[in-house]
């Protein structure tokens, strides 16, 4: 049981699995730490992503990769438009009601979705699917890989443009203090919809890097969703650092926990982690702002 | 007075009603309905009264019926247990729940996502165990009289929920003229105010849950008794936890016959588009989401929060 190879490739598929679970809280986190709003249809907007490019690479046989850009793209005009047009139109001013309005279009995305693809998992085959290296004695698939150093990649050019760039420092301005935001001349209703914005074109990053060695299905984001909430939570609702340390965290823990306790029960390790965290440290392990 | 002569008129015109000999249809259909009515309710309390929006009501819908299951399967003993055995599951859950996020005063999106990952974790657990029957889900044999709370007839189980719906409307009134149902108000409206008014607001609200647990897993019993099956996702699915507080958004939060209106809209609506649209997987809860949206965009006082308000201007102009 105590295998140290077992272990090993425990470790790297936890650390892979992870980067990815990052890369979804990323988009959450920042949502939060502007918004100050969960954002209830995180999931299904992933999963949204993910038949995006399932449907490039069908129709017009687009590979995955090569269909970031787009999805980025038009994740982020789609996020923007949606906050611009429906929730911040529909919140009047409350928190609560951005939650209710979230939950809905997550809801609406859904069952749109069970309506025009059924409840089929479908994939997409790409020549490199099953290409493999070996690191140190375990097969790592190549798009995993990928997808490892693209998820820190992205993460990394987030953090230089909050840091960096005039956009950034409207955002940050915004998260920390509205009204004076407002004072000394930000569109905070643009900003707010750019935050959105680039929190969902993460969602479209992360379902290309996704797309070669997963399935999509309409319910794919719940998986997704709650683990990417177990992620913020752990690492610290809207802190940057925090969702990518939360993320690889759990995805080790996923991993761990699957090998110890069976696919199904590796699930609930996650939970109780959640549930743990919720008990003992609410403010998460790294509880800052973005 | 009057809104207690609104409820018993109700609950007397409802219950008459079998004997006009509706169709076996039309009973299911309100038979329904007003379970949703009742569970709606439960979440008006802690969501509308209390301010503590749940998105995960379903783990005490879930609770109660499979506690109701399991004590008749696994145990052998008889539905009357089970349904002692509901009403306490979902009591225990909620004071689990409660206890876990009102220690630190989670609120707003916090306690929805506690609610939500906590139906994840039941569905989860119910799919894996031996206890629950994992994802084949457990069947209450057929053994039909009163005895075993299950009944030949629909018209039953149709007073059944009527009467719960009529105690949970009771239920209501009692509690907004109560000292408890005014903290719980305060509580919603401002819970700083209202803890420096001398508010205990962590009781309050664990209060508010476990009664709202105890209710929901009652009305897990009752669907448990009508079909006879459980599994992981009708217990602990999303459906539940989005058509309760659906119900309540729709027909007006914190208003005593707000998920009853909400209710009453939203099966009507369904089965319109049924007729009209067939019967197609997702767009029945896709109608749900959209209207979720218009409601809390449009009216957020819901149905019975626009009633009120014409009923009022239409006063004024008399008056006038």
């Amino acid at each position: 049981m105590l295998d140290p190879i077992l272990l090993w490739s425990g470790l790297i598929n936890g650390l892979l699995q992870g980067s990815i679970y990052a890369l979804v809280a990323l988009g959450l986190t920042l949502i939060y730490g502007v918004l100050h709003i969960i954002n209830f249809a995180h999931g299904s907007l992933l999963m949204l992503a993910m038949y995006g490019v399932f449907l490039l690479f069908t129709n017009f046989g687009i590979d995955p990769y090569a269909a970031l850009p787009i999805l980025v793209i038009g994740m982020f005009a789609l996020g923007y438009g949606l906050q611009r047009v429906l929730i911040g139109r529909a919140s009047h001013g409350r928190d609560e009601n951005i939650l209710l309005v979230t939950l809905g279009i997550s809801i609406v995305i859904e069952n749109l979705a069970l309506f025009f693809f059924q409840g089929d998992t479908r994939t997409i085959d790409v020549p490199y699917a099953f290409d493999s290296i070996e690191i140190a004695g375990v097969f790592v698939a190549i798009p995993r890989l990928i997808a490892f150093g693209a998820a820190l990649l992205i993460a990394a050019l987030l953090w230089l443009m909050i840091q960096r760039s005039d956009v950034g420092r409207a955002i940050r301005a915004v998260a920390k203090e509205k009204q004076g935001a407002r004072l000394v001349g930000i569109n905070v209703d643009h900003i707010y919809a750019v935050s959105y914005g680039i929190g969902i074109a993460c969602l479209g990053a992360a379902a290309c890097l996704l797309m070669p060695t997963y399935l999509v299905y309409p319910t794919v984001g719940h998986a997704f969703v709650l683990i990417a909430f177990t992620v913020v939570v752990l690492g610290g609702m809207g802190s940057f650092p925090g969702a990518l340390l939360g993320g690889l965290l759990i995805g080790l823990c996923e991993s761990f926990g699957g090998l110890f306790l069976g696919e199904s029960f590796g699930q609930i390790g996650i939970f109780l982690v959640f549930i743990a965290v919720l008990l003992f440290r609410p403010s998460g392990l790294l509880g800052a702002r973005v | 007075m009057r809104t207690l002569a609104i409820i018993v008129l109700f609950g007397l015109v409802m219950a008459v009603l079998p004997v006009f000999g509706p169709t076996d249809f039309t009973l299911s259909f309100l038979t329904l309905m007003l379970l949703f009515a009742y569970l709606g309710q439960g979440w008006n309390i802690l969501g509308g009264y209390g301010g503590q929006f749940s998105f995960g009501n379903t783990v005490f819908f879930g609770a109660g019926l499979y506690a109701t299951v399991i004590v008749q399967v696994q145990f052998g003993l008889g539905p009357w247990l089970g349904l002692a055995a509901a009403i306490l599951a979902g009591a225990l859950v909620g004071l689990f729940i409660g206890w876990v996020s009102f220690r630190y005063g989670l609120r707003g999106s916090y306690f929805a996502l506690v609610t939500l990952a906590f139906a994840e974790v039941f569905r989860i657990v119910a799919n894996s165990v031996a206890i629950t029957g994992a994802g084949a889900g457990l069947q209450v044999p057929l053994d039909p009289s009163p005895a075993n709370l299950q009944f030949v007839g629909r018209e039953s189980f149709y007073w059944i929920i009527l009467a719960l719906t009529v105690a949970s409307l009771l239920l209501v009134w009692q509690m907004e003229r109560s000292r408890f149902g005014a903290y719980l108000i305060a509580i919603r409206d401002d819970e700083d105010a209202a803890r420096a008014l001398g508010v205990d607001i962590f009781r309050t609200k664990l209060k508010a849950i476990v009664l709202v647990g105890a209710l929901t897993g009652l009305g897990g019993a009752f669907y448990a008794q009508m079909f006879l099956y459980v599994d992981p996702h009708i217990a602990f699915g999303v459906a539940v936890s989005v058509e309760v507080l659906l119900v309540s958004i729709v027909g007006g939060m914190g208003t005593i016959f707000g998920p009853l209106l909400g209710a009453a809209a939203l099966h009507l609506i369904s089965e319109v588009a049924r007729e009209t649209m067939g019967n197609t997987p997702g767009l029945n809860l896709a109608l749900y989401g959209a209207l979720l949206v218009v409601m809390v965009t449009f009216l957020p006082k819901g149905l019975f929060g626009l009633a009120t308000v014409s009923a009022g201007r239409l006063f004024k102009f008399r008056r006038s």
